[in-house]
């Protein structure tokens, strides 16, 4: 069993001395990205209202802060980044492509549903 | 290990093109299709909230609680010391894979516990979210058709007019003639029915009518992204009109937040994450009592300890999305 362990994250910019060092770091990182979350949310601003892509831009910002948590804690915590490509594309393409999916269709058929409810003559009818 | 007998074999089963073990491989399957399910479910919420996408509850004005602090309005505070728990459970559970490789035992020991600690502190936390939601604190009516009607009214703050809500207990008139449960002991026999609210309507529309500041709030969110809140005859006249039942808190028929969708997808999803929590503390229950043993100390090998361990992570993860799309989304 290989215990070696890639110790850098960002591409090589920070590079730690050992693993429980990489893990203490990704914990710095994921609590300042959380801290950001709850920050955004509570506070609300302004420029974060507007609407992009038929959602606000602070549920983008959300999601995509969303999507590197789950980076890190895939790749480090349960050392993705350790692992052989074959077993990793395995597992997050086949995921990744799946979700994207089946979200597309269930959020495209809601909004289609609730059109027909807003604007639609017939509303009980599908 | 069985490695021996088939190494050079590559067509006998001796390749291991993964070059991971078989369990954490089946391991890093049944992921894939854990999160497959749970993205399923999110994805049916985000259906239902693009059905209702005009209506539905806001967040932050459902999960104001914190412990200890009543009254105190203090929306998500709960739930990022929540996510903060979970996340910190993940690092002492790597801390014992790490620990593990190194044939640590008294750290593996160590940082498993605190990982089991952490667990019990994050499903208890989640039993208590439950509760409060389910008490519910401000009441609402119901209409004929299955919407909610809130109650508040304006007050002066920093100059500015503000909509707060008001408890519908805090202006309700006792009215006579109340209606007793009727039990399957007395009258007729052996035919009961569920609770009545704590209020009939008579009462809420006697209170509101008595209080001449309250007006009421409706689901439909408006351009500033807030709820519509109706002048005061048009207050009394849907409750008079549509108003059908008073409803507290929430469950799986009625809402006093708003959709009673919103609800059941609440008590679904995260009852859902909170078994896989609940599952996972007894696992690591498990493997740490192994630990404590001595057996894989003998087997010279902490490869357990990591396949818990990722399934723990897993855990983590599915929090990190329901949090987005529960609570900040």
């Amino acid at each position: 069993m290989a215990h070696e362990h890639k110790l850098e994250i960002f591409r090589g910019l920070l590079k730690f001395k050992s693993n429980t060092q990489k893990i203490w770091g990704v914990l710095i990182l994921l609590s300042i990205v959380t801290a950001i979350e709850v920050a955004l949310g509570i506070l609300k601003p302004d420029w974060s209202m507007s609407q992009i892509l038929g959602m606000k831009l602070l549920n983008w910002i959300f999601i995509l802060l969303t999507i590197v948590k789950a980076y890190y804690i895939t790749w480090d915590f349960m050392h993705m980044r350790d692992e052989t490509k074959g077993l990793r594309r395995m597992v997050v393409w086949t995921a990744i492509f799946l979700i994207i999916y089946l979200i597309f269709i269930l959020l495209q058929e809601g909004g289609y549903v609730f059109d027909v409810y807003k604007d639609g003559y017939i509303k009980r009818d599908f | 290990m069985s490695t021996v007998a088939v190494e050079g074999k590559t067509w006998g089963g001796g390749n291991q093109p993964l070059k991971a073990s078989y369990g954490k491989m089946m391991m890093w399957f049944f992921i894939v299709s854990d999160a497959l399910t749970f993205s399923g479910f999110l994805a049916a919420y985000g259906f239902s909230r693009f059905k209702f996408i005009d209506s539905w509850p806001i967040a932050d004005e459902v999960f104001t609680h914190f412990p200890f602090l009543h009254g105190v309005d203090a929306p998500m505070y709960y739930v990022a010391f929540m996510t903060f728990v979970l996340i910190m459970s993940s690092v002492t559970m790597v801390l014992a894979v790490d620990a593990g490789h190194h044939l640590n035992k008294a750290k593996v020991t160590f940082y498993m516990f605190l990982t089991i600690i952490g667990g019990i502190i994050f499903v208890g936390s989640q039993a208590w979210e439950w509760n409060t939601f389910i008490n519910g604190d401000y009441g609402a009516v119901q209409t004929k058709g299955g919407n909610i009607l809130q109650f508040g009214k304006y007050i002066e703050k920093d100059g500015e007019q503000v909509f707060k809500r008001v408890a519908v207990r805090d202006f309700a008139v006792n009215a006579h003639g109340e209606r007793v449960r009727h039990e399957r002991k007395n009258g007729l026999w052996f035919v009961s029915e569920g609770t009545l609210p704590t209020y009939s309507m008579d009462e809420v529309i006697h209170g509101l009518q008595a209080n001449k500041d309250i007006q009421v709030r409706t689901q439909i969110i408006n351009e500033e992204g807030e709820k519509t809140v109706l002048s005061r005859e048009e207050s009394i006249n849907q409750i008079m009109k549509n108003g059908k039942v008073y409803v507290e808190g929430a469950n799986l028929k009625v809402n006093e937040y708003g959709s009673p969708l919103f609800a059941d997808f609440f008590f679904f999803i995260t009852g859902f994450h909170g078994f896989h929590v609940f599952s996972g503390i007894v696992i690591n229950i498990i493997i740490f009592f192994n630990v404590v043993l001595g057996t894989y100390e003998k087997r010279k090998s902490y490869e357990m300890v990591e396949k818990v361990g990722l399934y723990w992570h897993f855990v983590d993860l599915v929090w990190v999305f329901v949090f987005t799309f529960f609570y900040l989304v």
